[in-house]
């Protein structure tokens, strides 16, 4: 099984066109499941034409305190790298937005006193798309700060019988970026050739550099005006491994929610020797 | 009476801070004779929860008294919890913020 993840620093650059046109091609030949994982604002369902055949919620740890139990010692408070529990002389604080949630707390707890709380932050959603096309999402709830957990209970949401997984990156290179990517055999970093698409594509890279993840460059809108983008590709020996010319066409359907996997008649060769080469 | 200000400079000439978990330094001023002590703030370099460490931070020494440019909402309910008052909108030096705050109380 090979996973791929598709990212990008800048936002818009077309990692959900990348992800759905790499899916439906790669699903001629193998198995697939595509996982958003833009969990903030997720939108890879919007072009594809199945239901949810299952939804749930997911929850995340925060300790309870039992307060009978609890003698006000102060461990939980000082193991907490985030401050999200402060200890008073017969009360204990809890900050629900601080909490990370790393169990720290209920681990060094002497007297059993932290009970493990569920707290729901979101969905996660199953999709059949077709025989060859698993497909997953995750949306966070409203109000909700962290979209780690949510990206993680997709990664556990992994299948066992497909041939290739594609992870839909949240754009940026923060932390909810880098636990999309991180464990993938292959990242394709996303960009456009403007000096906001180079900018955004070298910080990008600096984090997937650091994972030690091979990468390849997707250059999006391509309209023969890219040295800016092909020179730091050699210069950081990254390869172009494709460019999608702009489309006025492509743009405007896309916007329908609708995407074809045969525009571009040339991707689909070039898709597979992406695939094979990993 | 002890009382925190937040501050960008170690003594009483500094400005005082608009924020209160990430401030650079707390002057601990002694309202009896004026004596001071600068703190620098941890909170500055912390992952996150600065506001929850720096309410801690000012109730272990004992301050009654926080005068600051604002306050979140996660240090407001800590503050509480300690019985700390809380006075916000402050700016200008340390020492004129504490003797605006000592002349009102009279």
């Amino acid at each position: 099984m090979k996973k791929i993840a598709v990212a990008s620093g800048k936002g818009g650059t077309g990692k959900t066109t990348v992800s759905l046109l790499l899916t439906l091609i790669a699903s001629k030949k193998y198995k697939v499941q595509l996982v958003d994982c833009d969990v903030e604002n997720p939108n890879c369902h919007i072009f594809l034409g199945s239901f949810p055949i299952k939804k749930e919620k997911i929850g995340v740890f925060y300790p309870v305190i039992n307060l009978e139990k609890c003698s006000f010692c102060k461990k939980c408070q000082e193991v907490c790298e985030y401050n999200c529990l402060l200890v008073l002389d017969d009360n204990v604080l809890f900050f629900p937005e601080l909490c990370h949630p790393c169990k720290g707390c209920l681990f060094v707890c002497p007297e059993g006193a932290i009970d493990e709380g569920k707290r729901e932050v979101g969905d996660i959603c199953w999709f059949r798309e077709s025989d060859n096309i698993y497909f997953n999402y995750a949306v966070m709830d409203v109000g909700e700060a962290r979209a780690n957990p949510l990206i993680e209970e997709l990664k556990k949401n992994l299948e066992n019988d497909v041939d290739l997984i594609i992870f839909d990156s949240p754009p940026g290179a923060n932390c909810p970026m880098v636990q999309a990517v991180n464990d993938s055999d292959y990242v394709i970093l996303v960009t456009e050739p403007t000096p906001f698409g180079l900018y955004d594509l070298k910080i990008a890279w600096s984090v997937v550099n650091k994972l030690g993840i091979p990468a390849g460059i997707v250059i999006n809108r391509d309209e023969g005006e890219d040295k800016i983008i092909t020179d730091f590709s050699s210069q950081e020996n990254i390869p172009v491994i494709l460019k999608i010319p702009f489309s006025l066409e492509f743009a405007r359907l896309y916007s329908e929610g609708v995407i074809k996997a045969d525009f571009f008649p040339d991707i689909e060769e070039k898709m597979f020797n992406i695939i094979e080469s990993i | 009476m002890k009382i925190a200000v937040t501050s960008t400079g170690g003594s009483l000439n500094a400005q005082v801070a608009p924020n209160f978990g990430r401030c650079a330094y707390f002057i601990i001023v002694n309202s009896e004779d004026m004596k001071f002590e600068p703190i620098s703030n941890p909170g500055t370099g912390m992952m996150g929860g600065a506001g929850p460490a720096a309410a801690r931070l000012i109730n272990d020494r004992d301050c009654k008294v926080l005068l600051t440019g604002s306050v979140g909402p996660n240090a407001q309910s800590a503050l509480k919890q300690f019985d700390i008052e809380v006075v916000t909108g402050v700016s200008g030096t340390v020492k004129e913020a504490v003797d605006n705050y000592l002349e009102t109380q009279k």
